[in-house]
């Protein structure tokens, strides 16, 4: 790493500034629609901390399959969900927050405790690869991650078959309560739900 | 005050705990199906900066951790995608994306 040490803390902090606020925001925030744009913002800059962390590889990896393909994914589900409904309130609400705001704050400060009370055995910088990560990785992915690296492909294959599985909406040339053809452009309309008076 | 040669470890660490709790507070908290499932992205991306920072500060010159990475955005990637999936169905069935309304697995 070439830059310089006070240039390198001032990226730090605004990255890090920008995570927390924006982590804070996509959980607190009333709108779902901001939520969404501020975990990209959340994703982007951790993609910064990697390039801090001279991993040129990851952080290109983090933008084009977090940025790229989770938030939009994430966006359009919101877009295919997102109707105003008021929420039924839940009585004990207030206690289950403070609960679990304790167990947060009891966990976070467990976290930091050995954070920084532990002594990290750090190797020498001077063994670092630095920019040469992008071929070690590769290195790793064709030898000793073989294994791993075949299994991900077969778990990406499944996740894609099990994706369209569920979420299709099953497309009838007949309708079954009635028995008349089913007028095919209004496909999308908007069917009984089966489970909404269960409860 | 002490000069630094870079950022210390600790540093990257605590971003990340302080992340990972968020997440955990967003997915005990929120009622949207949406945001829970964004909370679980907060905190997958936390274990990335922890495996990334100690990859980079103990293990740079075979660098494993960010080979875990990878491993990692993939499985969120399949995860996010199934999830979200699961979400639509549920909403076509339930027509809403109240956590609090998901009570099939309830005996």
């Amino acid at each position: 790493m070439s830059i310089a040490i006070t240039t390198q803390i001032i990226c730090f902090t605004v990255l890090s500034l920008v995570i927390l606020i924006g982590a804070l925001g996509v959980v607190l925030l009333e709108s779902i629609v901001y939520s969404a744009f501020l975990l990209g913002g959340v994703f982007m800059s951790v993609a910064g901390l990697y390039l801090l962390l001279n991993a040129s590889f990851v952080a290109a990896a983090q933008v084009l399959v977090y940025v790229g393909a989770v938030n939009v994914l994430i966006i359009f589900a919101i877009m295919l969900v997102n109707k105003k409904e008021d929420l039924k309130p839940i009585n004990d609400i207030k206690s289950r927050r403070i609960i679990s705001t304790s167990i947060c704050l009891t966990l976070l400060s467990l976290l930091i405790r050995v954070d920084l009370t532990n002594i990290w055995s750090l190797s020498s910088p001077q063994n670092s690869i630095g920019e040469e990560s992008t071929i070690r990785i590769g290195e790793h992915l064709f030898s000793d991650y073989l294994l791993p690296f075949e299994v991900a492909s077969v778990l990406l294959l499944m996740a894609m078959i099990g994706a369209i599985v569920l979420a299709r909406r099953d497309v009838m040339s007949k309708d079954i309560s009635t028995g008349l053809p089913v007028d095919q452009e209004l496909i999308e309309k908007s069917s009984e739900p089966l489970l909404t008076n269960k409860n | 005050m002490m000069s630094l040669e870079s950022i210390p470890i600790q540093a990257f660490l605590i971003v990340s705990s302080a992340l990972f709790c968020i997440g955990i507070w967003g997915l005990l908290n929120s009622r949207n199906a949406v945001r829970v499932l964004m909370s679980i992205e907060l905190m997958l991306n936390a274990v990335n900066i922890n495996l990334m920072a100690f990859s980079s500060y103990v293990d740079n010159n075979l660098i494993q951790g960010q080979v875990f990475t990878i491993f990692v955005i993939t499985v969120a990637a399949a995860e996010a995608a199934v999830g979200l999936a699961i979400l639509l169905s549920l909403y076509r069935n339930r027509v809403t994306v109240d956590m609090e309304s998901f009570n099939l697995l309830k005996w």
